[in-house]
């Protein structure tokens, strides 16, 4: 196993910025430098692209924003105030006004924020993975196996995301939980076809002859070989789809198929605001820009991932 | 006058780790000759060739003191100006011609757009010159060739077609970057003969950018022998084997010989003065 | 005895129309400890043989003996234990997300030795690059180094015999002396048996005792490295292809 003091004697004593050095070597000593130190390669290559590090931060900025809701919220979410119904902008306490049954809107903004990050997450958590899985087999095993997994998709593929999503959420029971399963069956097809694309290129490469030639078997060359090559891609395609995930359980939501009231959930924060939508207009607009800024977030993020996790320009 | 006259060419790539110098004040001069110029790979060698028609992409950097056509200075020339000295006056073989030629259209279409570019005639005299053309690279059946797509072409056929595409514009100096590597001995053979017959019949310079000592030493009249971005030696072709600089040497020892048989090769030993060492002139 | 016997073999790829018959009556036979070699140009069905060897290339038919035994349909573990390749292109041949210190352990896993740690440490002793690039990724290293942790992992699993597919045809002159050099010393220390294809004439002369030219998936001589030295072949094509190997010869002008 590693070293640890191996890898202390390589650190530079005099040098001051030393972490980093020890950081950007090409000489790692120990499996875990070499780790940290392709890490540490990949953000500083994110770091250097601005709007990357804008979509980063807003996305860090959502996290914290739901982690302290409770501590961030001015009021309760949920607290109806009858009296206080409609209230536009700026006014008494309420920063950013209130909605038809006096809850104010940037507490439930705050709560909301949880709810889109659990939609993300478990969609996030399902949708790619399944893809992968189905992708790699696909691609790797070809054959029968192939034509009926990739038929599968294709019939999944068929269908407008939305539509399949509204039968699904039909036949499961409207609920927040059945609308990020149904949003997570219909986003996996895409990803099973770009990992099948993928397998098929590097099932033909020099290093996977060579690992079959020490006797490995297809399952261990699927997960430990072509996994691995696949996930980069699949998590550039999976950060700048996220846009379109949280806008499909805000469309959801907005058609009352996905959270319930008196749920927080953006998508039916603007369904309840649209009644409004002409003379208060802030009710629907607050949730949309919510909606529209973490969108852009993830696409700002997406795109800056590409750029340091793709295989295409990183083999090199 | 010469054909080209290089001053101080310099190359470099700015990174977040400094800055890289790929080429580092290279002067040297082509006439009427075939100028061989070899170097392992990150010599630099393609880096000059490239840069003499400020091919570098950003964020390359291209510094010269003067780099003369004709003693007409390119490195002053607007982008513009310089489209026109590419092609017509300077034209770029590449390594791998399943690269260089577009998949979608027609051997005969490329060629015709080519000469189109460069000058103005109807479309019945373009196609005959593209025609002629393909048959002054020795094809066989230009008129097949000139109907076919270029992934129906062999590799020595597609070499020879760049060749023919880079010859309608007559420019007075060929790069040839690697132009025989990627083929088979036999069809290396016929496109260096057609590369020989061109520089002999139409006086033209040839820069000929290789890895291949022997290659360069058989087909050149001068060779630059680069290393580390500069030039460690300057000889006559014919002469290489007698070359006096250590690197030359060691490149020369390190190959394998049918006729000196060694159990053991000569592993060439890198001396940092060589780095580090003023580049050797290579203009006449 | 082990070494490798081949004879009589067909290797093709696709059916019907689209067969393409890389090799065809393909027949020699390379002693334990020997080393052969075998030339052509590209599509001649060289490196077709070493595929249909390791089962890389399926469609064969004939008889292919090598490690020991008389090959079928699918390779045994044990057969890649004592058969071993070596891939033309180091740049294509390493994963790219595989430090050389995961390639190592995996391999040495895969065949079931213990003490991996020690055993990585002595591969790369003896391929020469020492454990200081234990760690590193392939684009930490260069070509030569890169085709160094690829015979490293080829000697993994101590076999008798390696393949070697143009092993140093993507290197500079100078790293390929070094590969050479390598190769030659891990010969006679372990007494390998070789088979190497290459475009390259000298270099299969300098490795290799006797050489099999192959032109469109045939062989068209078998010689020894002594009568290849005195330019002495019997076949037309193997007189052209040793005389192209020298360079060029202006006297093709006239023609």
């Amino acid at each position: 196993m590693t070293n640890p003091a191996a890898s202390r004697n390589q650190m530079p004593e005099s040098d001051k910025p030393s972490l980093r050095r020890w950081l950007l070597t090409d000489t790692p000593a120990s499996r875990r430098q070499a780790r940290l130190a392709s890490l540490y390669q990949g953000w500083l290559t994110l770091k250097s692209n601005k709007l990357t590090m804008i979509g980063f931060g807003i996305l860090v900025t959502l996290v914290l924003v739901a982690i302290l809701a409770p501590w961030l919220a001015p009021h309760d979410p949920f607290a109806q105030d009858l009296g206080n119904r409609l209230k536009p902008l700026w006014t008494d306490g309420f920063l950013l006004g209130t909605d038809s049954l006096g809850r104010d809107i940037l507490s439930r903004l705050i709560y909301g924020s949880r709810i889109t990050l659990y939609i993300v997450i478990l969609v996030a958590l399902i949708a790619p993975v399944v893809g992968l899985f189905v992708g790699t087999v696909a691609g790797y095993v070809g054959g029968w196996a192939d034509m009926i997994l990739m038929r599968i998709t294709d019939i999944f593929l068929a269908f407008p995301r939305l539509v399949l999503a509204l039968a699904f959420v039909a036949a499961l029971g409207a609920g927040i939980e059945n609308a990020v399963l149904a949003i997570a069956l219909t986003a996996w097809p895409p990803y099973a076809r770009i990992a099948r694309a993928e397998t098929l290129t590097i099932r033909q490469s020099d290093y996977i002859h060579a690992v079959k030639l020490q006797g490995a078997g297809a399952l261990r060359i699927i997960t430990r070989h072509i996994w691995p090559l696949c996930i980069s891609s699949l998590i550039v395609r999976v950060t700048l789809d996220m846009a379109g995930i949280i806008l499909a359980a805000a469309g959801l939501g907005f058609l009352g198929l996905g959270a319930q009231p008196p749920s927080p959930e953006w998508g039916a924060m603007i369904s309840e605001g649209r009644k409004f939508i002409l003379d208060h207009w802030w009710i629907a607009t607050m949730p949309g820009l919510a909606i529209f800024t973490v969108s852009l977030a993830f696409n700002l993020l997406g795109d800056g991932l590409r750029d340091v996790l793709d295989p295409k320009d990183s083999g090199e | 006058m010469n054909l080209l006259d290089v001053e101080n060419l310099w190359v470099r790539f700015p990174s977040r780790t400094g800055v890289f110098d790929a080429v580092r004040g290279v002067s040297f001069s082509l006439g009427k000759e075939r100028l061989g110029i070899v170097g392992e790979s990150g010599s630099g060698k393609s880096m000059t060739g490239r840069a003499i028609l400020r091919l570098i992409r950003k964020p390359g950097i291209v510094t010269a003191d003067r780099i003369a056509i004709d003693g007409q200075d390119i490195m002053a020339m607007s982008e513009r100006q310089m489209r026109t000295v590419r092609g017509q006056r300077i034209s770029m073989v590449m390594q791998d011609p399943k690269f260089s030629l577009n998949p979608v259209m027609t051997v005969g279409e490329q060629i015709m757009e080519s000469y189109a570019l460069h000058a103005n005639a109807t479309k019945a005299e373009t196609r005959r010159k593209a025609l002629e053309m393909l048959e002054a690279v020795s094809i066989r059946d230009p008129e097949r060739v000139f109907r076919a797509y270029p992934h129906e072409m062999s590799g020595g056929m597609g070499q020879r077609i760049m060749i023919a595409m880079m010859l309608i514009p007559d420019p007075e100096i060929l790069i040839a970057d690697e132009p025989t590597s990627a083929l088979d001995v036999s069809v290396q053979t016929q496109v260096l003969s057609i590369l020989d017959r061109l520089v002999e019949a139409r006086g033209m310079g040839l820069i000929f950018i290789s890895h291949d000592l022997n290659l360069v030493s058989s087909f050149c009249d001068r060779v630059l022998i680069m290393y580390a971005g500069r030039i460690v030696e300057v000889c006559r072709a014919d002469r290489l084997s007698e070359a006096q600089h250590p690197y030359t040497r060691g490149l020369l020892n390190s190959l394998p010989r049918l006729d000196q048989p060694d159990r053991r090769l000569e592993v060439l030993k890198r001396d940092p003065v060589w780095r580090n060492a003023d580049s050797v002139s290579g203009m006449l | 005895m082990s070494g490798i016997v081949i004879k009589d073999l067909d290797v093709w790829f696709g059916s019907g129309r689209d067969r393409v018959d890389a090799v065809r009556s393909a027949s020699f036979e390379v002693a334990q400890g020997d080393s052969f070699g075998l030339v052509g140009e590209s599509g001649s069905g060289k490196s077709t043989i070493l595929r249909a060897l390791t089962g890389l290339a399926p469609d064969w038919r004939g008889k292919m003996q090598a490690g020991g035994e008389l090959l079928g349909k699918s390779r045994t573990r044990s057969f890649y234990k004592s058969v071993q390749m070596v891939f033309q292109d180091p740049y294509a041949s390493l994963h790219p997300r595989h430090s050389v210190d995961q390639v190592l352990s995996e391999t040495l896993g895969l065949h079931g030795f213990s003490g991996i740690d020690k055993r990585i440490v002595n591969l790369l002793d003896d391929v020469g690059l020492g454990s200081s690039f234990r760690f590193r990724y392939p684009h930490q290293l260069s070509g030569g180094q890169r085709q160094r942790v690829a015979i490293a992992r080829a000697l993994a699993p101590e076999p008798q015999t390696l393949l070697l597919d143009e092993p140093t045809s993507a290197l500079d002159v100078s790293v390929q002396a070094e590969i050479l050099n390598l190769l030659t010393d891990l010969r006679a220390a372990r007494n390998l048996t070789y088979l190497m294809v290459s475009h390259d004439l000298a270099v299969v002369g300098h490795m290799c005792e006797r050489i099999a030219v192959m032109r469109n998936g045939e062989i068209v001589e078998i010689m020894s490295v002594g009568d290849m030295r005195a330019m002495q072949p019997v076949h037309e094509y193997t007189k052209q292809l040793l005389e192209s190997s020298r360079g060029y010869v202006r006297a093709e002008l006239s023609a």
